[in-house]
């Protein structure tokens, strides 16, 4: 068989087709960044590439499934979604693997899941769906409703304990509130309770959280226990300076001074090569790839729509913002990967479904 | 009403795009914070990053020198360094140290002593520091360990360089020790600037020559800059710079006269100081007994250290340096330089010598060693046969103003500035002495009496030298006044370049005195050895001029009346044996203070020693007494000498 052009040219077309082109482009090239940094990261191995190659291709597969699919039928796998989440997060509870103290994974035989990870979609997906099937009858008790639906899952992630997760997810669901229209006051009085309540919420921190948020604070205090991987991705941005080591000669890099450093930390290493250039034009690309994702919000038709793209655009956002501001050591060290940087398969599934319902609900109003 | 409150397309709609609105502006303002953060690492703090970094890359490591050698005059090595493997521990990697020592003791003999030595290393070091369990492993211990090793994180077979001293007691009071580096020791190099050359030495010259030299003998450590990732691993190599190893000591002592003066000595306590006249170069020095240094350098324990420290006979205190004993007899030949400087005596002035001495008005009865006196003589006489009564008038006659200051000219009671620390200043009686000495009693223990001074004039009273003085002071009388500086280093060879220093071969100062008088003493002193002197027996047969002084030191005042009688008296309390001596007359080579503890007259004890050394030193014949004994002169060459004296 041969392939003929025109064959070739209606493949291409037909694979196109559903993807948004602004979008594609911006995260390319924070994908083709990405395979430069891990290679350096890897000491050089190209076993990682290999592997994020596959499970991008992979994710980009599932990416097209969704970004091809009406929103309304997204939409209505909502609630078995949810529910199949809180299943395997009670699971995770009663059953799960404990690794270092907190237990989070779920052993399938063949692989372990996060069932956590799961949320950080499924939550969005069912309160949008929440308040679209409300739409016209809305009350004020169906915030409460939503309230307990996010508090359902935050309740079992933090029990883990997982509290970067847990902030995650509150966080996603919140998103889901605020484009919903949360009145203002509800939401500034929120944080004041909120403000308010951190003294409490201290006491309930594990022992180890009260210590990254005091890391954070000050790292100096503990330079060699809680505050080394602070303190040596710090050494390794400020000694970026401001155009960088030069692609593969980050001595905080191959010395092995960097910790998980092509996973949480690998903006240290991409950072402490490229310098301030460097982190300015990832920034750049980031706010390149929100700002279309904004604009693919605000012309989105549905109350559904205009949530779930809101709460994906600014999750995508916190990611971004909280694995860079915890290398940088201006908030406390959780686990949370650079988007479409980290090497790590099932947080780049989660970003690349999120991608593919943004781009779903950008094709439905053509 | 109702429904149009939730639901006002209108409304909603801006309502949601002011929303879009300040969350965007919202993300943006958060992304510029994130930039000026950045900014501040990278280019407000680039400095101090890029040294933080620096600092974490690239490590020191420490690359130890050789300790300089010591060697006698003779190039005979004293101090030596040789390889052996240890057996150490880095507690810091170590899971549980006390369960490793308990199967490292399956591969090696670890006797408790070695175990106790390391728990007190362990708790003066550092976590990090590598701690030796045992040294000097041998070769299949070795082995055997370092095949095992894996098993134990933290285990180390290392090579080290251990210091040895093989004479170990015959040269402990010379060359002293190196020890440990203890506290004390680390706070002086912090205070001295020098803890960087100290980096990764375990050891440090705690005492004698080890000590005064060990700027010399320890060298410039070295070091290699490599680059070590995140768990202290060395990854490459970045530079080096090569220690430069310490420098090596040539003594002027003579290891072989050492060993005859050891040898003569026998079992006997006390010291003896032998010193070149002309250069001031130390050929012998001795304090007996000695300890064997080796037991101190990896530290001592406990129950040797008690051994050493309860012993009566003080083999830790280094008697030819800090041992001051009253010169006994061995004064009169400086006493006698004193009268005729001040020329409070003449010639051949003759002058009674009778049985006992009194002062006018007082029945006190100064008392002769001859107990029928020696009827009248002149100076050189009264040394001869060391009349005490003879010089009670003398020095009665002369009071003490006349008297010190020409003693202290010969640099008795005061450091004679040889090369090792902890010299005992003795004590030139003088007034002010006396007032400053009891300056806290009564005033009738102050004030200086006229009676002060008759004692003083046979080396009996408020004197107080040590044989290193007495040594002194007859080289430079033997050298007619020209002085020396006494010295054990005679080279300090440059390890780097080869060359020489020498220690400078000049006159300290030169002795105002008449050269008639030394001769005149000399002299007096070489009958001393002649029929009718007090050490006749000793110039039977000499083969070369020898002049000498017999001297005999109370320990204990003999009641008035008494009689002194030796075997009565404790040991302790019996009277020392001196005897200061140099040769040939003219030109002398080597000059000698010897004193014997609790041996009783100068002639009988200390006397023969040094006929025997001086033999030795100038016919190179080893004394029949000893010759078996003999460590350091070859067989074939004591034989030789031996057959060709006889």
């Amino acid at each position: 068989m041969t392939l003929q052009p025109h064959l070739i040219r209606r493949l291409w077309l037909a694979i196109k087709a559903p993807l948004d082109g602004p979008l594609m482009l911006f995260l390319g090239l924070i994908f083709a960044l990405s395979l430069v940094v891990l290679y350096s990261a890897n000491n050089q191995g190209l076993d990682k590439i290999d592997n994020k190659l596959v499970y991008t291709l992979l994710s980009l597969t599932i990416m097209w499934l969704l970004a091809r699919s009406r929103p309304q039928s997204i939409m209505n796998f909502a609630p078995p979604i949810y529910g199949i989440g809180v299943v395997l997060l009670l699971a995770v509870h009663f059953k799960g693997v404990t690794v270092n103290g907190s237990t989070r994974w779920l052993e399938l035989g063949i692989t372990r899941i996060q069932p956590s990870e799961i949320m950080k979609i499924a939550l969005p997906m069912m309160l949008a769906w929440f308040f679209q099937k409300y739409e016209l009858s809305m009350r004020w008790w169906h915030y409460l409703v939503a309230a307990v639906m996010i508090a359902i899952p935050c309740a079992l992630v933090l029990k883990q304990p997982d509290l970067g997760t847990t902030m995650l997810i509150a966080a996603s669901g919140f998103f889901v509130l605020f484009f919903v229209g949360l009145p203002w006051k509800v939401i500034l009085g929120g944080m004041v309770a909120a403000g308010a309540s951190m003294p409490v919420v201290w006491n309930m921190l594990h022992d180890y959280q009260r210590r990254r948020v005091m890391t954070m604070i000050d790292p100096m205090e503990d330079p060699l226990g809680a505050g080394y991987h602070i303190i040596q991705s710090m050494i390794a941005i400020g000694s970026g300076g401001p155009w960088g080591k030069g692609w593969l000669n980050g001595t905080q890099t191959h010395l092995d001074y960097i910790p998980e450093r092509t996973t949480d930390f690998i903006f240290a290493v991409y950072s402490e090569e490229f310098g301030l250039i460097g982190n300015i034009v990832l920034v750049i690309l980031y706010t390149l790839v929100l700002s279309r994702a904004m604009m693919i919000t605000a012309g989105a038709q549905t109350l559904y729509g205009r949530a779930m793209a809101g709460a994906i655009t600014l999750s995508f956002f916190v990611y971004a913002f909280v694995n860079m501001g915890m290398v940088a050591g201006i908030l406390p060290v959780v686990g949370v990967p650079l988007p479409f940087v980290s090497y790590g398969g099932t947080a780049t599934v989660t970003l690349f479904v999120g991608m593919g319902m943004l781009m779903s609900i950008g094709n439905a109003r053509r | 009403m109702r429904p149009t409150r939730f639901k006002n397309p209108q409304a909603e709609d801006g309502q949601f795009q002011l929303r879009l609105i300040v969350a965007y502006c919202f993300m943006l303002l958060m992304f510029c914070i994130l930039i000026a953060r950045f900014v501040w690492l990278q280019v407000y703090q680039y400095e101090h990053f890029a040294t933080l970094a620096q600092n974490n890359r690239i490590s020191l490591l420490p690359i130890l020198p050789n300790r300089g050698l010591i060697m006698d005059r003779n190039g005979v090595i004293l101090a030596q360094n040789y390889s052996a493997y240890t057996l150490e521990l880095v507690p810091s990697k170590m899971p549980d140290m006390n369960a490793t020592i308990a199967e490292l003791a399956k591969l090696v003999n670890i006797t408790p002593r070695d175990e106790k030595l390391f728990r007190k290393l362990l708790a003066e070091s550092k976590d990090f520091e590598s701690i030796p369990l045992k040294v000097k492993l041998t070769e299949e211990e070795a082995a055997r360990v370092a095949a095992n090793a894996w098993r134990y994180p933290g285990v180390e077979v290392k090579a080290r360089l251990f210091r040895d001293y093989p004479y170990k007691e015959l040269t402990s009071h010379v060359l002293g020790y190196i020890g440990r580096i203890n506290q004390k020791d680390q706070e002086r190099l912090d205070d001295e600037d020098k803890t960087t050359n100290y980096k990764g030495s375990n050891y440090i010259g705690k005492t004698g020559l080890e000590a005064v030299y060990e700027d010399d003998l320890h060298g410039q450590v070295g070091f290699e800059e490599v680059e070590t990732d995140s768990g202290g691993r060395a990854i490459r190599s970045l530079r080096r710079t090569p220690p430069v190893n310490g420098n090596n000591l040539k003594l002027a002592l003579d290891i072989r006269l050492q060993e005859v003066a050891d040898k003569l000595f026998g079992n006997r306590r006390g010291a003896l100081v032998a010193i070149d006249p002309q250069s001031g170069g130390v050929l012998a020095f001795l304090s007996k007994p000695g300890f064997d240094p080796n037991l101190f350098i990896d530290g001592i324990d406990s129950q040797s250290w008690a051994a050493l420290n309860n012993d009566w006979q003080k083999p830790m205190i280094n008697r030819a340096l800090r041992g001051t004993y009253p010169p006994g007899s061995t004064f009169k030949p400086f006493m006698s330089m004193a009268a005729l400087e001040t020329h409070s005596i003449g010639m051949h002035d003759i002058r009674p010598a009778p049985a006992f001495f009194t002062l006018p008005g007082s029945s006190h009865q100064f008392r002769d060693s001859n107990k029928n006196g020696n009827g009248s003589a002149n100076l050189a006489k009264a040394i001869q046969v060391s009349s005490d009564t003879f010089f009670y008038k003398l020095a009665w006659d002369m009071g003490i103003d006349k008297i010190a200051p020409t003693v202290g000219q010969f640099g008795l009671g005061r450091p004679t500035g040889i090369d090792l620390d902890g010299e005992a200043s003795g004590v030139l009686p003088t007034k002010e002495w006396k007032a400053k000495r009891f300056a806290r009693y009564k005033e009738e223990y102050r004030r200086w009496y006229p009676a002060d001074v008759v004692s003083i004039g046979i080396g009996q009273g408020f004197n107080a030298y040590t044989p290193l003085q007495m040594a002194n002071a007859v080289a430079i009388l033997a050298n007619d006044g020209v002085a020396y500086k006494p010295h054990l280093v005679q080279e300090v060879v440059d390890a780097k370049s080869g060359k020489s220093r020498l220690v400078e071969a000049k006159p300290d100062r030169i002795l105002p005195f008449k050269q008639e008088n030394f001769e005149y003493v000399k002299s007096a002193m070489q009958s001393v050895l002649k029929p009718g002197g007090t050490a006749w027996r000793l110039g039977i047969g000499l083969p070369y001029t020898m002049a000498g002084k017999t001297g005999t030191a109370q320990v204990v005042a003999i009641k008035q009346g008494a009689k002194y009688n030796a075997s009565a008296l404790a040991e302790q309390y019996r009277d020392h044996s001196w005897f200061v001596a140099f040769a040939p007359v003219d030109k002398p080579r080597i000059a000698v203070a010897i004193i014997v503890e609790n041996a009783g007259f100068g002639a009988a004890a200390a006397a023969p020693i040094a006929r025997g050394l001086f033999d030795y030193y100038m016919t190179g014949k080893v004394p029949n007494s000893i010759s078996g004994d003999m460590k350091t002169v070859p067989m074939d060459t004591a034989d030789d000498s031996a057959a060709t004296s006889d």
